[in-house]
């Protein structure tokens, strides 16, 4: 008999006071108790909307059915299927417009808790498995893969299953790309990404950290030199963008990729880091998206006063509906219809070597109205005449999306992108130079993780099949 | 791990490092820079190269001990390795066509000036090359910028080393004597860089000054190092470290530099007492 509550199982978290001063992961993740209540709401309907809602079509009711049974290692071997980061995609995704936004469930009352149960069968699985060293026999074939996000590690994990022998390049010195170094610890636990990287290097994927591709070595060098016979560019998009108005270099603006590359990366926010990070009184993070919730929540989290500063109005903010809900209930303030005009700094004319001169010391916003859909069909925001105010704050952080890295394009010949600067690829990934494929933000733009690694499993089997095909016409 | 196969102290503060980098030292030009990580609580610091060795697999880089990341790193030894070593960043010195040059160098900047006056050289092209230190300990490199030159002046602002002045004095006497140079290119404090690229604006003469912000990644990702040139938002890391000198809001560079400075002061004591722990 299904559980026919109209309400998904709460997920325990943190109170929102505890958790607005501390690192540590938000949500606490069901208990197998909930789980199998939770995976009992599932209809198991004949025509899955909830797959067809998921980039990387997990069969998500075959997975669900078998957590209602209690065998979640089965559910997992389920999931595994489709998906090579079912932890961090129980985490990140943004199921409310995906799986659970297709749920029939969703249709009176709650949608099942797709996300949360994708979660719990991971973590469940990754508390009780043992890694075993690979036993894939190796095709003798290489392939290199740039960049170890999301979009890179999925195509990492799907070649080697294939039986490639795989080498992920990555510039940081950490693997994981935005999940290491952009999403926060208390909504991503790097020991999680961690866990996913490790059984990929059990699966034979090398990975090569401190290397930039186009400067440490080119896609050239890797075909003909080395030896791939394919290259797959997942480098995201890691160009911060500027709104270009008067004042944004002043001491305590930063980009949020800095602050959170700071945070998240480098862990300035423990005593141990050797990584300095602004102690800011008060904050306001210009932008709606999941990147503006996460550095306001980390800036909330170094004990200040926050401000999320958003053009649009609530209904319209990008972000995933929980990162907001969280923020709030964590009393980061929000400001929406309302724009930054200025940024205000601090200036000494007596004494020219004040430290605190060209620091940050307000922002001046202007309110909004939203007028008529714009091309993206959202309503258009409009300024509202001499509604011009200061706010007082002594940190501004960026976070208005980012555009893709040149340092490939600019080192490539023959690799063909759009005037924006991402690379040009067809349905599969498919580049204008042979044997270069590419997905993820690099492609698009800064778009979402499931969406990454759908490209990245795209990518792969367009891989599979050039390398096979050249294979049988030398034959 | 990169392991540290030379050391050498060029005087108190400053110290010469060969690390062992194959893939970085294939690549390496002068002009470029290299990030790096004494150890995983390590910060991430930009430093430029100084020179390279394609055969040995080796890369050297000169810093001074400036907070708790230069302290650490000037606490290792021969046969100790970083943890992390990466690049060669940032674009190279553009030498095309430069027939004579005058390179400008400035405390530790001169450790970045040399190779640029060393490939110059080699390159056929004449060299005037003026090094300036505060007082005789600090010099570095005197004798590595006189085979790298055909004209060397060493300025020193005490009078103890060569002669008793700035860069910009010695600069100007040589303009003056009708010494006409495609480029001047000028490496070291922000300060020095201003008042020669001041001088030369002056003489409208082409310089180039090569800038060293604070930066995470280096590859264009964090913003940290951005710097208005001619009035536009530039990122060091990927469309420097070199810039035209005439551009360059520097006001405003020496602000940003000193961001950290507070916490900077903090750790590097902390460092330091620590060190001192250790040897008590």
């Amino acid at each position: 008999m299904p559980n026919m509550s109209l309400k998904k199982n709460e997920m325990p978290t943190q109170a929102p006071n505890v958790r607005n001063k501390n690192f540590y992961e938000v949500a606490l993740g069901y208990t197998p108790e909930q789980a199998i209540d939770e995976a009992k709401r599932c209809l198991n309907c004949k025509n899955k909307p909830c797959v067809s809602g998921c980039p990387v079509k997990v069969h998500i009711p075959d997975f669900i059915a078998k957590v209602a049974e209690g065998k979640f290692d089965e559910a997992y071997d389920i999931i595994s299927l489709s998906s090579s980061l079912p932890a961090v995609c129980g985490r990140v995704c943004p199921q409310e417009h995906q799986c659970e936004g297709k749920c029939v469930r969703g249709i009176k009352g709650e949608s099942v808790a797709i996300g949360r149960l994708e979660r719990f069968v991971a973590d469940y699985h990754n508390a009780n498995c043992k890694l075993w060293p690979s036993d894939i026999a190796n095709n003798g074939h290489r392939v290199a893969v740039i960049g170890s996000g999301p979009a890179g590690l999925t195509c990492a994990s799907d070649l080697v299953r294939k039986g490639y022998k795989v080498t992920v390049f990555e510039a940081l010195h950490t693997a994981g790309g935005v999940l290491v170094y952009g999403i926060p610890e208390f909504r991503l636990p790097k020991a999680i990404v961690e866990m996913e990287i490790k059984g990929l290097k059990a699966l034979g994927v090398e990975i090569e950290t401190n290397t930039v591709i186009g400067k440490t070595v080119s896609i050239d060098e890797l075909m003909d030199e080395q030896g791939y016979e394919a290259v797959f560019i997942g480098t995201g998009a890691g160009l911060p963008k500027f709104m270009k108005i008067p004042g944004e270099n002043l001491k305590g603006v930063y980009s949020a990729n800095e602050f959170l590359t700071r945070i998240n990366l480098m862990k300035a926010y423990l005593e141990t880091s050797d990584t300095p990070i602004q102690k800011a009184k008060r904050v306001a993070v210009v932008g709606g998206g999941n990147v503006a919730m996460d550095a306001a929540r980390c800036a909330k989290r170094l004990g200040a006063e926050v401000y999320i500063v958003y053009r649009r109005g609530m209904d319209e903010l990008p972000a995933r509906k929980e990162e907001v809900e969280h923020a709030e209930e964590e009393g980061v303030i929000f400001k929406t219809l309302t724009n930054p005009v200025e940024i205000l700094g601090y200036h000494n004319p007596n004494d020219k070597k004040d430290d605190l001169n060209g620091t940050v010391n307000g922002i001046k916003c202007i309110e909004m109205e939203l007028g008529e859909p714009d091309a993206s069909g959202r309503r258009k925001p409009i300024e509202k005449p001499n509604s011009e105010f200061v706010l007082d704050v002594d940190c501004v952080i960026m976070a208005l999306g980012t555009s893709p890295n040149p340092l490939i394009k600019d080192t490539t010949e023959g690799l063909e992108t759009q005037k924006w600067g991402g690379i040009i690829a067809d349905e599969n990934g498919k580049t204008s130079r042979k044997g270069v494929f590419a997905g993820g933000d690099a492609v698009t733009g800064a778009a979402t993780v499931i969406l990454a690694m759908g490209a990245g499993k795209t990518a792969a089997a367009a891989i599979d099949e050039y390398i096979k095909s050249k294979e049988n016409s030398k034959k | 791990m990169f392991e540290i196969v030379k050391r050498k102290e060029l005087n108190k503060t400053v110290t010469l490092i060969e690390v062992n980098a194959p893939r970085v030292a294939k690549k390496a030009q002068p002009g470029q820079f290299i990030i790096l990580r004494t150890d995983e609580n390590g910060e991430r610091i930009p430093l430029t190269v100084a020179d390279y060795d394609r055969e040995k697999g080796t890369v050297t880089v000169i810093f001074q001990i400036v907070g708790a990341t230069t302290e650490k790193l000037n606490r290792l030894r021969e046969g100790d390795s970083l943890s992390d070593f990466v690049g060669p960043l940032g674009r190279a010195t553009e030498t095309d066509g430069l027939k004579k040059v005058a390179v400008v160098g400035g405390g530790v900047g001169c450790a970045i000036a040399y190779p640029v006056a060393k490939k110059l050289h080699s390159l056929g092209c004449e060299v005037h090359a003026i090094a300036g230190f505060r007082t005789k300990e600090l010099v570095i490199l005197e004798n590595e910028f006189k085979k790298a030159s055909s004209k060397f002046i060493l300025m020193s602002d005490d009078g103890s080393a060569g002669e008793k002045g700035l860069v910009t004095d010695a600069l100007e006497k040589l303009i003056k004597s009708g010494e006409q140079y495609d480029e001047v290119i000028t490496i070291g404090p922000l300060p020095m860089m201003k008042f020669v690229c001041l001088l030369t604006k002056k003489y409208g003469i082409k310089t180039v000054a090569s800038m060293n912000p604070i930066m995470i990644d280096g590859t264009g990702m964090c913003g940290g190092c951005r710097l208005s040139v001619g009035g536009e938002m530039k990122f060091a890391c990927v469309d420097g470290p070199e810039f035209d000198g005439h551009l360059i809001d520097f006001d405003e560079a020496m602000e940003r530099s000193s961001i950290y400075r507070k916490f900077e002061r903090h750790k590097h004591e902390e460092a330091c007492n620590l060190f001192k722990k250790e040897v008590e």
